[in-house]
């Protein structure tokens, strides 16, 4: 290489220590070299497989070691539908509605596949491990394992399980540099209809050893459960005080 | 009012306007979302028949939402212009189709239109309008608007330079806007979606971006793009803001869910006017639309997706904006599900901007949950760059890291500009030629970098 080149390399190799953005891929005349492109195309692949793998209760049910889990469907049938009726991801399928057990449970766990199964066969089952074993004197409802679900199914499940709140984990959308990250939505008190995004508290990107990490996700959850607990509310109101923002 | 057509042996009815044109929409997820899609394609062109014949005149009389209850409608009745709609004032709907690919409507005679169409006129036609049709009356258009860089002009093609790191990270940022100039991009606008609203770290971006534009005297703006009430507490406090940015919608109740109003967007407005940070020209708005947000908001009022995102621009038009853009695949496949129907989404959002007076850009993207790819972002941006889009949004290597979705890359553009011999806004040209990063048929030089004097925004900030 001549002596430009190697300062280029380094120079690039140095700035992307501080980002993960596509930069300095260089060019086949106006395009991207062969590999930048082949290497783009397979982080692509692997977000597009992630939204359409398959849903495994099984994977998760193993992960909870013990834990009882009940499953159900949302009323979407397929995939496709799925993708383009959200309305039919947030609502249960009628018969699996009627076979959830009721009791006076404290919270339930609801782990739903949303946009990538990935996800939540990788991390789902530790984040519900990990948090259960913080809330000590819970009474913790089975977890349901949903499919073809998107948060908002979660509200239809504490509803009609008597439950008096709910953390969804869900598959979150993949990007390009990330296709297996999960997020946990808790909501108190849910109103399947009534309830909005703005009633629940969100934690997002739980990937270790990238994202936020099980023990943190579980410390943050199972805090926020506890003030939603203490005070009666999930939502814009209940902040997370370990990291506020400078302003 | 009830409009009819006769197709295939079946008479259809339609029983309002708002029916009517959501039933003439080109098929997408988002309006069978929303139970307003046609039932059947006969029922979707036994609307077009009928739509074709309904006077432009009909749609200043039949407001698709209540002039009583949306100051949307509102804004679009009292200031429509009769005198600038006079030249088509006795035109149907599909006689304005047929007047706009007319060699009579030309650059002039659209501009002068402008001001006497109504979003519902342009949507309105564009659903009796191919996709080749969208592109060329949309070409004619020039709409030229200026701040730093003049953009807009025949044969030019600007782009954003959207730096974004997930956190924020002044050194992340600042490589991947080194990345971004060294292959000449940014004469539309310096840009970055922050990871958080906070205005402190809304004004340590906006620090960076005009301590970089300033320091290599780049003939380009900035934007942070944060909530427009961010913007004015940071103008208030002396941040160095070159646009106001909003995200907007086509309904008073969609627009509340964005936490705008028409009077915060005024004072937001005459706030950035005051600060004359423009020395080229004194456009200092950037908004984003995009189809489904009047939809995911919950407040459509029954209008379909794209009519309701045309009457965002006229929300867009009260402000004189430098730019506007479509982010056009971004919300995901409940609104477009596929390649196709972003295509068609693009080319309408385009055209109707255009015609209604506006300086259309778009944000050609996907989410990894649609069906589409790279070639389907090939194909938009070979269209849209015929049709004479304002500008594109690129990010490094087409793929934001901080929003999660693909969009073009500066590699597009470079493509685009080479297909098309279309150049960079002058004064960012001229700049690009002054640091040595044009080659001598007008193209960006493949730089190595490590030997530019740019390189110093990296190496300093990743030191």
């Amino acid at each position: 290489m001549s002596e430009v080149a190697v300062q280029t390399s380094e120079l690039w190799s140095s700035l992307r220590q501080r980002t993960q953005a596509r930069i300095g891929l260089g060019r086949a005349g106006s395009a991207l070299p062969t590999r930048h492109r082949l290497e783009l195309q397979a982080a692509h692949a692997a977000a597009r497989d992630a939204v359409h793998s398959p849903f495994e209760p099984d994977v998760i049910a193993a992960g909870l070691a013990g834990t009882p889990t009940v499953r159900v469907r949302s009323s979407a049938p397929d995939r496709l539908t799925y993708l383009q009726r959200p309305d039919l991801g947030r609502r249960l399928e009628p018969m699996d509605r009627a076979h959830l057990p009721t009791g006076e449970w404290d919270a339930v766990f609801v782990v739903a596949d949303g946009l990538s199964s990935r996800a939540v066969h990788e991390h789902a089952a530790a984040v519900v491990r990990e948090t259960a074993a913080r809330l000590e004197n819970w009474h913790l409802a089975p977890v349901v394992l949903a499919e073809q679900a998107r948060v908002a199914l979660g509200d239809d499940v504490a509803h009609a399980m008597g439950a008096a709140m709910v953390v969804v984990l869900v598959g979150e959308r993949p990007g390009m540099s990330a296709a297996d990250s999960l997020g946990a939505y808790l909501t108190y008190r849910p109103t399947p209809g009534v309830t909005t995004d703005a009633d629940r508290n969100c934690l997002s990107n739980i990937r270790p050893p990238l994202g936020l990490s099980y023990t943190g996700a579980a410390e943050k959850l199972a805090g926020l459960m506890t003030r939603a607990r203490e005070l009666g509310l999930t939502g814009v109101n209940l902040k997370d005080e370990t990291d506020a923002l400078p302003r | 009012m009830s409009y009819t057509s006769v197709l295939g042996g079946r008479r259809h009815r339609f029983d309002t306007l708002a029916r009517l044109l959501a039933a003439a929409s080109p098929e997408r997820s988002g309006d069978r979302l929303a139970g307003l899609a046609a039932a059947s394609e006969q029922e979707r062109v036994a609307a077009r028949w009928a739509l074709a014949d309904v006077p432009l005149t009909e749609f200043l009389a039949e407001p698709l939402i209540p002039y009583e209850t949306d100051d949307v409608t509102r804004l679009i009745l009292d200031t429509h212009d009769a005198a600038a709609f006079a030249p088509v004032a006795g035109l149907t709907v599909g006689e304005f189709r047929e007047w706009l690919l007319s060699p009579g409507a030309d650059a002039g005679a659209l501009a002068a239109l402008a001001p006497g169409l109504t979003p519902e006129m342009v949507a309105a036609v564009s659903k009796l309008m191919g996709n080749a049709d969208l592109v060329a009356v949309a070409r004619k258009v020039r709409v030229v608007t200026a701040f730093r860089s003049t953009i807009g002009l025949p044969g030019r093609l600007a782009t954003r330079l959207q730096p974004n790191h997930p956190t924020d990270d002044p050194a992340g940022v600042a490589a991947a806007l080194l990345d971004g100039l060294l292959l000449g991009s940014g004469d539309a606008v310096i840009g970055i979606n922050p990871a958080t609203d906070s205005p402190k770290a809304v004004r340590d971006l906006l620090e960076l971006l005009d301590g970089v534009i300033r320091r290599y005297a780049i003939p380009t703006q900035s934007c942070v793009l944060c909530h427009v009430t961010t913007s004015v507490d940071l103008m208030s406090r002396g941040a160095p803001v070159d646009l106001v940015f909003q995200s907007i919608a086509g309904t008073q109740a969609a627009n509340a869910s964005f936490g705008v109003t028409l009077g915060l967007l005024d004072e937001a407005y005459e706030a950035a006017l005051a600060l004359e940070r423009g020395t080229v020209g004194h456009n200092v708005m950037y908004f984003e639309t995009g189809q489904g947000s009047a939809l995911s908001a919950g407040a459509h009022h029954g209008v379909d997706q794209q009519t309701v995102e045309a009457r965002a621009y006229a929300v867009a038009r009260r402000y004189d904006p430098l730019l506007v853009n479509t982010v056009v695949g971004f919300i995901g496949p409940e609104y477009l599900y596929d390649g196709r129907q972003i295509l068609r989404a693009a080319l309408e959002d385009h055209f109707c901007g255009k015609l209604l007076g506006l300086p259309m850009g778009l944000d050609i993207c996907y989410t990894n949950h649609a069906d589409a790819d790279d070639d389907d972002i090939a194909t938009m941006l070979t269209m849209l760059g015929v049709a004479g889009a304002s500008f594109v949004i690129c990010t490094p290597g087409g793929d934001d890291i901080m929003l999660n979705y693909q969009s073009a890359s500066y590699h597009d553009a470079l493509y685009l500009r080479e297909v098309l011999g279309l150049r960079p806004a002058p004064e960012f040209e001229s700049w690009l030629d002054s640091i040595g990063l044009l080659d001598e048929k007008g193209g960006i030089r493949e730089t190595t970098g490590a030997a530019h004097p740019l390189t110093a925004i990296g190496k300093e900030l990743a030191a």
